[in-house]
């Protein structure tokens, strides 16, 4: 970490006269844990059973505020992965392709309520071996998580009106792996549609947060789901190149960084799997000067902080147009100020820790070469914890699209800065990029908004607003962002099979 | 948090140069995005207060009151009982602080006055025709001298929301002027009554408009309509207070009135002012609430805080 800016950026935020008002220090909020059991050691969820690993290894989850060790993980290795995907061969052919599509719903209702009854504690867990707010977990992660499966047992036994005059079956055994920033949201949009068509599934949640995904392997089980239908396997990368590449997988489903999705894709060239990846981006957040720009600029914090900056669609590339640059840097500048980074478990935590140590290392590296290149950095004035991965809020001023820190995804709570003059420079600057996921559009002109989301090649995108997630709203990339579409009827049409 | 949320401006505020012009206020005028204000003020709603922090709050909020009864039925009685409660909120606790002012019409004030000899509580009436406004701008200028005379030391004025609403917002510029021009020492206190200017972006415009005008504070409501204050209003003319400190170096207080009637809720208000202006708007001299039944149930949650249980109503005094 950078002291040195810290310290320039604190007298260049806080010169204001002396006050005689005193600082309103927020005491320590912090969210309960004592409601929360987490075991010393989760084994892997297969056919229904918590089963130890043919491998005979563990490995340790931690909490990234802290660095203390949470519990540790089965680490499935190629053997664990094939008797996981035997378990779901079977269900899917003796119990699940078989059941009417109406008692599918009932399991899946079943699940999602269960997740809304134990929200609380999925809320801590998820900070805990996370890093992320409690604030974030409790009203984003969980709540979407459980509206997920809500949304999609609703289409188990209506696919013929997703898919009307044709004959819908499910594609089979898929095969899902899921990145660390929203673990257990992942799982849900990755399991919800692919159980509501009637597909069983091998599902690999990140190294680095197992937590949310075992606790929902006991929902499963509480919810008394066939054995076999869900499958939950822990590990790292080769856990998931075993399972990517095991012959009876039908189905692929891939949330992660575009590097790992291109090695996915090229794994399974030329076999009968089918595959949707859901990769990176730097996605543009453009300002013109008719925006709300108070509004405008929340939209531009929350586009980047929320969730540290550890979003594939995070807003990180923001377009000001050149006439207001000036006030939106200023109140940008004054709103990062007031960003409350720290333990995520307190309610009044904006911004957690960084996920691990190998993203913090990251995150520097790309702001080092940031400063490198000459922009301006401003970060948020604050104390980070010793222990723990942490990152202060960090924008530059000053970027030009050729530096790095403007071309490569960042995954941390970093943004970058550029301006545009007329609204075909933005469009051009916005979609000069190999990603593709999402765009953020800041106007009161509604003719604007219109011409701009036909022209920003992206998968999303946000109309004076960001970050909005919904269950019924597909979500999907252009170009290096991936293809295929999660989240609303679209989220359907890669489990299935149309006849 | 830094100290001061507002960066300072370049040069500061110079009174000389300070143009008086409706242009400037439109200049600044731009949109507000009703959805992601009203998220904003929602999530800082959400903030948790504990222990210190809340009762330091709390003990703020008290300071900020402007303790009010604007009814019909006042009598000078009524009037030296509320300002016996708002000069010793809590006579048995030295610690809790006074009000900032004691809110009334202006046939009250110079029995407001008097009962409030000797202590530093202000003395605050309505005038230009209030609630609604609608009479004619010299009675308007008539009536705020004439209370000013009897000792009022705030003036809480509304603009003329027909006149606004019809578009000739020159008027309402030239009225606010005219008022606090006759305030003379008092300071003006601007209703824009937010709850009948339809949305976010004319109480923004409004806002600009009473502090080209010359406010000294804005306020959200007269409490005699069906919408009074809301914390999304709230967070919308801080923002406008803000751009105007940023483009004139002046600061303009807040006070937000009506329907803030428990604790919870002043420490919501109190958190969207400190997360949108910083500590420097901490103090009554920058922020008030307007409110005639919020003290008791801060009284309420004081004691909580300090004996670990609530006492029952019959242990606050109704005034």
């Amino acid at each position: 970490m950078s002291t040195t800016t810290e310290i320039e950026t604190r007298e260049r935020l806080a010169p204001g006269p002396a006050s005689s008002a005193m600082i309103w220090e927020y005491a320590p909020s912090l969210e309960s844990t004592d409601h929360v059991k987490i075991a010393p050691r989760y084994n892997l969820f297969i056919g229904g059973k918590f089963v130890e690993p043919h491998s005979k290894k563990w490995f340790d989850t931690i909490n990234p505020a802290t660095e203390e060790r949470l519990a540790e993980v089965a680490e499935a290795d190629a053997e664990d992965v094939d008797r996981a995907v035997r378990e779901a061969r079977r269900a899917y052919e003796k119990v699940w392709r078989k059941l009417a599509p109406s008692e599918r719903a009932k399991y899946i209702y079943r699940i999602a309520r269960l997740i809304q009854e134990k929200s609380r504690a999925l809320a801590v867990v998820e900070s805990m071996d996370g890093g992320k707010p409690i604030k974030e977990s409790r009203d984003i992660d969980i709540p979407l998580s459980a509206a997920h499966f809500f949304y999609y047992a609703g289409w188990a036994d209506k696919l013929e009106y997703a898919f009307p005059n044709r004959n819908v079956s499910p594609v089979g055994v898929a095969g899902q792996v899921i990145p660390w920033n929203f673990p257990l949201l992942m799982a849900a949009w990755k399991l919800a549609p692919a159980l509501a068509t009637g597909n069983t599934i091998v599902l690999k949640p990140a190294e680095t947060t197992p937590l949310t995904a075992m606790l929902l392997a006991e929902i499963i089980q509480e919810a008394d789901l066939p054995p076999g239908v869900v499958n939950i396997i822990t590990g790292a990368g080769a856990t998931g190149g075993a399972l990517v590449s095991h012959d009876d997988v039908d189905k692929i489903a891939f949330t992660g960084s575009t590097e790992v999705g291109k090695r996915i894709q090229r794994a399974i060239a030329g076999t009968k799997k089918r595959l949707t990846l859901e990769l990176g981006g730097k996605a543009p957040n453009i300002v013109f000067e008719d925006a709300p720009l108070d509004q405008a600029v929340e939209g531009i914090i929350n586009g980047i902080y929320f969730n540290q900056g550890h979003v594939c669609c995070a807003g990180s590339r923001l377009f000001v147009q050149e006439s207001v640059v000036e006030p939106v840097i200023r109140k940008l500048r004054e709103r990062i100020g007031t960003l409350r980074v720290g333990n995520p478990l307190d309610k009044n935590t904006d911004v957690g820790a960084i996920n691990s140590r190998a993203q913090l290392e990251k995150i520097q590296e790309l702001v080092d070469s940031g400063i490198e290149e000459g922009a301006e950095m401003v970060q948020t004035p604050c104390r980070l914890p010793s222990r723990g991965f942490w990152f202060a809020p960090t924008f530059f001023t000053g970027v030009s699209q050729s530096y790095r820190i403007a071309q490569e995804e960042i995954f941390g709570p970093v943004l970058s800065v550029l301006t545009f003059r007329t609204p075909e420079e933005a469009i051009e600057k916005a979609n000069n990029t190999p990603y593709g996921l999402s765009a953020g559009v800041w106007t009161e002109k509604g003719s604007r908004i219109l011409k701009m989301a036909q022209k920003l090649r992206a998968g999303v995108i946000w109309a004076n607003t960001y970050n909005k997630f919904d269950p019924a709203s597909p979500f999907g990339g252009f170009k290096e962002s991936g293809f295929g579409r999660e989240g609303g009827m679209h989220g359907l049409g890669p489990y299935v099979v149309l006849s | 948090m830094s100290e001061s949320l507002v960066t300072h401006s370049p040069g500061g505020y110079a009174p000389a140069l300070f143009r008086r012009s409706i242009a400037d206020a439109l200049e600044m005028d731009h949109g507000v995005d009703a959805v992601a204000a009203e998220e904003r003020a929602a999530s800082l709603a959400k903030r948790s207060l504990k222990k210190d922090a809340k009762v330091w709050g709390l003990k703020l909020a008290i300071s900020m009151i402007d303790l009010t009864t604007l009814e019909g039925k006042d009598t000078p009685g009524k009037v030296h009982a509320l300002c016996q409660k708002a000069m010793r909120p809590e006579p048995l606790d030295p610690e809790v602080p006074h009000v900032a002012a004691v809110c009334v019409y202006p046939t009250m004030v110079p029995f407001v006055k008097q009962a409030l000899k000797g202590s530093a509580v202000s003395v605050a009436a309505v005038a230009t025709g209030f609630p609604s406004g609608q009479t004619f701008t010299d009675i308007k200028v008539q009536e705020t001298r004439a209370t000013v005379a009897a000792g009022a030391d705030e003036i809480d004025m509304v603009i003329d929301r027909g006149a606004f609403l019809s578009g000739n917002y020159q008027k309402v510029f030239d009225e606010i002027a005219e008022v606090k021009e006759a305030c003379g020492p008092a300071h003006l206190k601007v209703i824009l009554e937010t709850g009948e200017l339809a949305n976010y972006d004319q109480v923004r415009r409004a806002s600009l408009i009473a502090m080209y005008a010359g406010a000294d504070f804005i306020k959200t409501s007269t409490g005699k309509a069906p919408t009074n204050a809301t914390l999304p209003v709230t967070l919308v003319m801080l923002e406008a207070i803000r751009d105007f400190y940023h483009a004139t170096g002046k600061k303009i207080g807040m006070k937000p009135a009506g329907g803030i009637s428990n604790a919870k809720l002043a420490l919501s208000y109190l958190v969207v002012l400190y997360e949108t202006l910083g500590s420097d708007w901490m103090t009554p001299d920058l922020f008030r609430i307007g409110a005639s039944t919020l003290l008791n149930d801060i009284l309420m949650q004081l004691k909580k805080e300090r004996t670990g249980a609530y006492q029952s109503a019959d242990y606050f005094t109704i005034d």
